[in-house]
């Protein structure tokens, strides 16, 4: 790997206090000219995804053919995601702050010819609000942006994370070199405790408590203790950890180090889930790049405290993400949780006190240090303090991550901040916290997004997954979609969560052929509440969540399937017939084409008609249909 | 175990000989071969220190491991919520039906393996499809379709090249 930058290579690599580390902050922002103009360019895996990289390419390209006549040379930066993902791929033209949405690679050469050269916008890639279809400009005329608080997410989008200059401009660092010269590891635990920071990873226990104990752990076990992040994020939907990782490695590394710190542990691990290599890439060039500048590794900042960290790539395994089998994992073995007489800060890694926080958990703690526990505790509500980063996903215009104070109504993120369902219908029900969470009705969208009113309805705050439910999605299904996916993760060690599981699937795939009966409903309350008691770990224990939470709020979707054999929402597949209105249908024949049981017919010009015997409601002709004529009953 | 060679004692050699290291080498053999042949598992868990048992015992409970080889092109349909919800079972369906096996398999000729992911976190363009590690975005039958027709096109001119047709 060549020098993270050049500006560095005038000075000895290793910062020696933290006067080196703010002379350096300076020299870089010394080098840089605010108003050059610069093209950011979003590598958020939802921009990527879209094609991001190829915007890339093509602005680079227009730059090297428009040359000199550009007066000042732009840079250009990649950076993490910028959240706004269902508008991606998003390009940032500073200084102007210019915000361009859906670029595509054919815009390279006019963005970098009317915008750069000639200091002009393009109206076309502006974000038009939808309601009024004004034109804006920047960021913070969107209420997408406005309505966030972002404090994890502050540097994400902003930075190119595989430079740590960029990270140190923006203060990067600042936080452990402050806990490192002007604060004792116990002041750093107890500033922890002050600001009330809970988990981020799901269950929400306070992190100054957990560090508290583990402190009390080394005090009678002795060393070594380590210090551990969980950046297996499992759950299906949620991508705020990876987007972490990938847009701001050094904040984790940072926090990590801090609580390393505090707790007195010479070595780390990084747990990151397999399916996200770039996370992996991003984390592996920042721990390169802070063992160079003597901000990791041995005697940090000269202080005489030595840390190192290690990756372990995860491999598949959702349970993983429970602590203790997280552990059996990073020794080893098979991912098995055991059960937690003795907790696992006591008796951790092989045995030894270790201090597990996830991804979002430990990207919060240079905040802390920094800003202080008053300024954190100021944030979101009493019992749940600061930020909480959401992944936006499902019927919902607005998709994207999105940080906001906990405590913000759940109407607030999914209708002001998420801009409602496309289509303009009220949402149906939230589902939170992933397969251990459950649904939040349209009714209860004033509850606050805080880890107790949260559980109180039912569900959970989980890793921060909210995906939004409208009238097309049948709660059975997602029941049936939730079970399947924790039975196939379950370890198999625990009978109810091994077998519970799959019987509960059973009794849905009944209701989803419209064959169970009302007091099956009965039966899978009382199977959950065995699966819920028998579980040793938190995936069986919390497995029911879903079908529970569902039953609670939308029992009379569940009674139309048994009873009437009706699935209100049209998707259960048994339950449904797609027929073809006579009225709108052409007769152009594509369905009939695209058919793959060929079971529609019909002359060229005149209204066809599905053959319901036949038909494997496989969907695509309703998909083909230009005209829309083709309907589910 | 000829034809591994160097490459496979070049990953065992990357690390330290302890049971702690079985899942980094797993992951590496995986990584450059595609799947964990009963050779590469023998040495890993030689070197590893640990039995065969435990070898195979990590290398079946952890998904990202496979023990048969994959096909020459890999669909992986996200199953994530989002992509649930928008209908990724009717793809997953829709692909078993046009390649004539089940999703996890891989087709009698080894071209294809059909498998399903949890979550590739792309969730705003869902449904998303991963062909050969190129994430498609919104996807649908009949783009799954053209899909698979681009890939045959080249598997075609492939197999031309090489004089077998």
């Amino acid at each position: 790997m060549s020098n993270p930058n050049a500006a560095l290579e005038v000075m000895d690599w290793r910062l020696k206090s933290a006067g080196d580390l703010t002379a350096l902050q300076k020299q870089i922002l010394e080098t840089r000219d605010p108003n050059r103009p610069e093209i950011v360019v979003c590598h958020g895996s939802g921009c990527m995804a879209n094609g991001s990289p190829k915007v890339t390419d093509a602005i680079k390209a227009a730059l090297a053919k428009a040359g000199i006549q550009a007066g000042v040379i732009p840079g250009i930066k990649t950076t993490g995601c910028q959240g706004f993902c269902s508008r991606g791929p998003l390009v940032l033209i500073r200084p102007q702050g210019l915000f361009y949405q859906q670029v595509q690679p054919d815009d390279g050469e006019e963005i970098v010819e009317r915008t750069i050269v000639k200091g002009e916008p393009i109206k076309r890639l502006l974000y038009k609000l939808p309601e009024t279809g004004e034109t804006v400009f920047t960021e913070q005329e969107i209420p997408f942006y406005k309505l966030q608080e972002r404090i994890v997410l502050h540097n994400i989008g902003k930075i190119d994370p595989s430079e740590i200059t960029d990270t140190i401009a923006a203060g990067g660092y600042q936080a452990l070199a402050k806990a490192l010269s002007t604060m004792t590891p116990e002041q750093v635990v107890a500033e922890v405790e002050q600001s009330g920071l809970r988990g981020r990873g799901g269950a929400g226990f306070p992190t100054g408590r957990k560090w508290r104990s583990a402190l009390n752990a080394v005090a009678k076990k002795g060393r070594p203790v380590y210090v551990v992040v969980n950046g297996d994020e499992g759950d299906p939907g949620a991508f705020m950890d990876r987007t972490i990782m990938e847009g701001d490695p050094h904040a984790v590394l940072e926090g990590l180090i801090i609580g390393a710190y505090a707790l007195g542990a010479e070595q780390g691990f990084l747990y990151v889930r397999a399916e996200y290599p770039l996370a992996i890439k991003h984390l592996e060039i920042a721990m390169f790049q802070a063992r160079e500048l003597g901000l990791l590794g041995e005697n940090i900042l000269n202080s005489g405290f030595s840390f190192d960290v290690r990756i372990n790539r995860g491999a598949g395994a959702f349970v993983c993400g429970e602590s203790t089998a997280l552990f059996t994992s990073i020794e080893g073995k098979p991912g098995n949780p055991r059960p937690k007489y003795v907790r696992s800060v006591e008796e951790g890694l092989w045995g030894r006190p270790t201090v597990l926080n996830n991804v979002e958990t430990w990207a919060n703690i240079p905040q802390i240090i920094s800003k202080g526990a008053g300024w954190y505790s100021g944030l979101g509500v009493p019992h749940s303090t600061g930020t909480k980063v959401f992944s936006l996903v499902g019927k919902v215009n607005n998709v994207g991550l999105v940080e906001v104070p906990m405590g913000v109504p759940v109407s607030k993120i999914v209708e002001e901040i998420g801009g409602g369902v496309p289509g303009g219908s009220p949402f149906k029900a939230v589902q939170t916290g992933g397969p251990s969470g459950g649904c939040i009705p349209y009714e209860l969208r004033n509850t606050a997004v805080d880890f107790d009113s949260l559980t109180q309805a039912g569900s959970m705050m989980g890793s921060g997954a909210m995906i939004v439910m409208d009238e097309r999605d049948c709660v059975v299904d997602v029941g049936r979609y939730f079970l399947r996916f924790l039975e196939e993760e379950s370890c198999g060690k625990c009978l109810p969560c091994r077998l519970g599981l799959t019987r509960m699937r059973e009794i849905l795939d009944n209701f989803s052929r419209g064959l169970g009966t009302e007091n099956d409903i009965e039966d899978l309350i009382s199977l959950a509440q065995a699966v819920q008691d028998g579980s040793l770990c938190a995936l069986g224990s919390s497995a029911p969540n879903p079908v529970l939470t569902t039953i609670r709020y939308f029992k009379t979707e569940y009674i139309a399937h048994v009873r009437d054999q009706k699935c209100p929402a049209g998707v259960c597949k048994d339950l449904i017939t797609y027929v073809i209105d006579p009225e709108l249908c052409t007769g152009c024949r594509s369905c009939a084409r695209q058919c793959p049981n060929n079971c529609i017919t019909g002359e060229k010009k005149t209204v066809h008609v599905i053959d319901p015997n036949q038909c494997i409601r496989c969907g695509i002709c309703m998909e083909t249909c230009k005209v829309g004529a083709i309907k589910v009953n | 175990m000829s034809h591994y060679g160097e490459a496979l004692d070049g990953i065992m050699d990357r690390y330290p000989g302890q049971p702690e290291y079985l899942i980094f080498m797993l992951q590496d053999i995986q990584g450059a071969y595609g799947y964990i042949s009963k050779e590469s598992m023998q040495l890993a868990c030689d070197r590893a220190g640990v039995p065969l048992t435990q070898g195979y015992s990590v290398a079946t409970f952890y998904q990202s491991f496979r023990l048969d080889p994959r096909g020459e092109h890999e669909i992986r349909v996200c199953s994530g919520t989002a992509c649930h919800l928008k209908g990724s079972q009717r793809l997953v369906e829709e692909l078993e039906r046009r390649l004539g096996v089940e999703a996890g398999g891989t087709t009698e000729d080894q071209r294809y393996t059909i498998n399903t992911v949890n979550c590739v976190g792309a969730c705003a363009l869902a449904p998303v499809v991963v062909v050969d590690d190129e994430p498609q975005p919104n996807m649908t039958a009949k783009k799954l379709q053209r899909c698979l027709k681009t890939i045959d096109h080249e598997l075609t001119i492939d197999t031309r090249e090489q004089g077998y047709v």
